[in-house]
């Protein structure tokens, strides 16, 4: 049963990838992250039996994830006066096609990683896989700076759900750290793409280029 | 922080206080109220260092050799200092010539700014490094040291940073410096794999059969030969001994190099017994630098540059004298063992008073002309006499010229190279029978280039009207150059006089030690001093007779080189160039002379100029050519970096999905 009740869950978190990776709309892309990591919050919760370390961690993803995260961007989208991600490197139709391919390429790959007997039936290992790519793909063919943010917000959930494996082993701390990391990165990147917008009259991050070397 | 070691009242500890003194000489100055005040200051601390250091470090040669260990919490072992007889000698000139140049320069050029009082710290950080450059006995000590007197001489070598072209020859300098460094932190880490420690071996402690000896070797010859300015490895030489302001260059140039020298010697020391390529290596550098630097200087007719060239040719002599007492110790000869390297060592001397002495005296022709280069120059005998007559001693002591020291030293490295001609057999015979009338020949050339520069710069008629106060400088310009004169003078008169530290100094190798006592005898050094005032007397005599002669003979006075023309002007005087250009064009194949020449067509040609100047070839047209071409093959990575985020994330992607697909 929750076995199967987080098999359906990760399903949900890859059509959510799949989502994110065909929408333009930014404010669409933010809820579809929030959601997607509010989702991821609550898995541990099926997984493990409950204990009070469980449900902190829970109330902290999905306070982090869910309210401070969104409010954040939304705060950002504001304050750079943007609504679209307007000619991405690759169009969405491609996007999703290469995000198709690499969630097939994960569940492909997973059944040679020698994982435990415990973990072989479960999703797991392939959603994780399939969202860090979706969070790579969403890195290098979109433009404007809030969408790299949701793609690190991606990758991480990926990661995350790698970690659910070892739920149990992870401390407290450990997952209080990478919280606050996401937190203290968010609030730095909301900080730079207030700065990007005013130095260059766009969130176009392939204009930083400009910064460079010559 | 504690110190272990001799720590007695004796005259090691005497040397290594003053040292210390001269390291930190500049920082009391910080203090005064007034840069000048402390530039003053600073001068006066550096004296005094020179004068209780070389006292002390003479006697300090014939003593016991004092060590200590420091150990200052630092990682790699405590730093250990050794001062033995070879360290004593080098010190002679580093604590001589930063006396002479913090004099010099309080009246060179007196400090005004803030930015004066941090070059016033510098010239005496610089020297100081030195000290402990040859103090040092582990190879952190002597890095940190090595580097403090590379740095400092970059920042002093900016001192006129607004000009471009400073600033092009200190990026070259500090190119320079590091890549030598580099190749010194490759040699102490192979030091370190061979002996495990980063303490210097005890002398004579390697085997050269043991493995990477060969290697350890041309690490410092490479590492050490690029800061000494080796042929091929002077490129950064030139420029910057030309744009450092002159006190820098004197003490550049007289000392620093030397210091790339003390390194091959002291790596030398290292080993036992050493395989006669090792000397025959170092007598062939020797030589291709000794020709290639006077033939170079020969073209010059920017007065700085051409005595750096005559730097890298004098530091061909040192490495002659070396390379040829490295073959008398591979091949059991001590005789020619003791001449080559006392020969060598006494250059380093040498050299370091005759090039400090030119140098201090272009910064007085500088002051009087403004300008470096020689053809603005001219008549400057009337306007400074003695500057012009220290200048004429030291001119002629770089030549090789009795009865002055550069003659003892290349005899010493003449009769060396003689014995291994002779009796010698192999490739170092051979070598040395070409070394000799290359030795000859740059002697001549650096005549006739030391012609040209004193017959351009002091005699004849100003080419262009002096600056307005051009006069005979102050004392504290005088004294440094007239002492360093005076030594020149002292040596070659009195070559017996340093005989026994030559000896003590040569003596870490059993061969040589057997010698003991013996240079004065197999070197005709007594035969010096008579043959040096006999010359001196004919000399007298015939300017008494040539001065009774003129008396009587009627005489009028015309421009200099006026030639009987009706109405002569200075422009029609030879010019550094013309002067030089036979010899120029001889030697073109090597030299490449750049000539402007003008396009002269038609009935009424325009006005036009000519003008000609001899390139830096190894950088120029070697290295700088390959440099470019590696620069353009590598460019295909360079696309790589682009700027762009997105392009960046996607290598890590892309590799990401081949390790999934090379996993499937």
């Amino acid at each position: 049963m929750v076995s199967f009740l987080s098999n359906h869950l990760l399903i949900l978190v890859m059509l959510l990838n799949f989502a994110l990776l065909s929408t333009g709309r930014l404010s669409l892309a933010v809820r579809l992250a929030t959601a997607q990591g509010v989702l991821l919050g609550l898995l541990p919760g099926i997984l493990h039996p409950l204990n009070w370390h469980l449900m902190v961690i829970t109330a902290g993803i999905i306070l982090v994830k869910g309210v401070i995260i969104p409010w954040l961007l939304f705060s950002a989208i504001r304050a750079a006066e943007i609504k679209r991600e307007t000619e991405p490197f690759l169009g969405f139709g491609a996007t999703l096609v290469i995000g198709a391919a690499v969630t097939a390429l994960a569940f492909l790959y997973v059944p040679r990683l020698p994982l435990l007997a415990a973990h072989q039936g479960h999703l797991f290992v392939p959603a994780s896989i399939a969202t860090l790519l979706t969070g790579f793909l969403l890195l290098t063919t979109r433009r404007k700076a809030i969408s790299q943010v949701l793609g690190y917000l991606i990758l991480e959930n990926g990661i995350f759900i790698f970690g659910l494996l070892l739920a149990e082993a992870m401390p407290l701390m450990v997952e209080a750290g990478v919280l606050l990391d996401l937190l203290a990165g968010t609030f730095v990147m909301g900080i730079v793409i207030g700065h990007i917008s005013r130095e260059f009259s766009s969130l176009d991050t392939s204009r930083l280029s400009a910064l460079r070397e010559k | 922080m504690t110190l272990t070691g001799s720590l007695s009242f004796d005259a090691s500890n005497v040397v290594v206080a003053s040292a210390l003194l001269l390291l930190l000489a500049g920082v009391p100055g910080l203090l005064c109220t007034t840069a000048a005040a402390g530039q003053r200051l600073a001068a006066a601390l550096s004296v005094l260092a020179a004068l209780v250091g070389i006292p002390a470090a003479l006697v300090a040669a014939f003593s016991p050799p004092g060590s200590w260990l420091l150990f200052w919490g630092l990682p790699f072992g405590p730093a250990r200092l050794v001062l033995d007889p070879l360290s004593c000698l080098f010190l002679l000139p580093v604590f001589l010539i930063a006396a002479c140049g913090a004099l010099y320069v309080v009246r060179y050029r007196p400090a005004r700014t803030g930015y004066d009082r941090f070059l016033t710290v510098l010239y005496a950080l610089m020297p100081g490094s030195m000290a402990f450059i040859l103090l040092a006995r582990d190879g952190l000590f002597f890095l940190a040291a090595w580097e403090g007197m590379a740095l400092s001489a970059a920042f002093l070598m900016l001192a006129d940073h607004e000009e471009a072209a400073v600033r092009e020859a200190g990026i070259l300098y500090l190119l320079a410096t590091h890549t030598g460094t580099l190749l010194l932190v490759a040699l102490f880490g192979v030091l370190y794999v061979v002996t495990g420690s980063f303490a210097f071996p005890a002398t004579g402690a390697l085997s050269a059969a043991a493995p990477m000896a060969s290697l350890i070797f041309v690490l410092s010859l490479i590492g050490f030969g690029a800061k000494a300015g080796l042929m091929p490895l002077h490129v950064w030489l030139p420029s910057a001994h030309a744009n450092a302001p002159s006190h820098v260059s004197a003490l550049m140039s007289g000392v620093v190099l030397k210091m790339g020298m003390y390194g091959i010697f002291r790596t030398v020391t290292l080993f036992e017994n050493i395989p006669l390529w090792w000397g025959v290596l170092v007598l062939a550098l020797g030589t291709i630098s000794a020709v290639g630097g006077v033939a170079f200087a020969l073209g010059q007719h920017d007065l700085k540059r051409l005595l750096a060239y005559h730097s890298i040719e004098n530091i061909g002599i040192i490495a002659m004298g070396l390379g040829i007492g490295m073959v008398g110790l591979s091949t059991g000869n001590s005789v020619i063992a003791l001449m080559g390297l006392a020969g060598g060592l006494l250059h380093v001397l040498n050299h370091a008073t005759f090039k400090a002495l030119l140098f201090l005296g272009a910064g007085a022709v500088i002051h009087a002309t403004g300008s470096r280069e020689m053809d603005r120059a001219g008549g400057l005998l009337r306007v400074m006499p003695r500057t012009a007559a220290f200048f004429m001693v030291g001119a002629a002591a770089i030549c090789g010229l009795p009865p002055l020291n550069g003659f003892v030293s290349e005899l010493l490295v003449y009769l060396g190279l003689f014995r291994q001609a002779m009796g010698g057999s192999g490739v170092a015979a051979v070598l040395a029978v070409v070394a000799i009338p290359a030795l000859a020949l740059v002697g001549g050339l650096a005549v006739a280039c030391f012609v040209k520069v004193v017959g351009v710069v002091f005699l004849g008629a100003p080419r262009q009207p002096l600056q307005q106060d051009a006069h005979e400088p102050g004392w504290q310009m005088l004294l440094p150059m007239g002492l360093l004169a005076l030594l020149c003078v002292l040596i070659g008169l009195l070559p017996l006089a340093v005989a026994p530290l030559l000896e003590v100094a040569v003596g870490w190798h059993p061969l040589v030690q057997e010698t003991h006592g013996t240079l004065a005898t197999s070197a005709p050094l007594g035969w010096l001093s008579l043959m040096a005032v006999i010359l001196l007397g004919l000399l007298a005599l015939l300017t008494l007779v040539y001065r009774f002669m003129l008396r009587r003979a009627p005489c009028g006075t015309s421009e200099t080189w006026g030639c009987g023309y009706l109405a002569p002007t200075p422009r029609m005087q030879y010019t550094a160039s013309s002067f030089a250009a036979s010899l120029v064009s001889l030697l073109a194949p090597v030299l490449r002379p750049h000539g402007h020449r003008p396009d002269i067509s038609g009935l009424a040609p325009k006005p036009s100029s000519f003008a000609s100047h001899v390139p830096e070839v190894v950088l120029d047209l070697v290295l700088l050519p390959l440099l470019r071409w590696s620069e353009e093959r590598s460019s295909v990575l360079r696309r790589l970096q682009h700027g762009q985020l997105h392009l960046y994330m996607l290598y890590i992607f892309v590799v990401l999905l081949v390790l999934l697909l090379w996993a499937l």
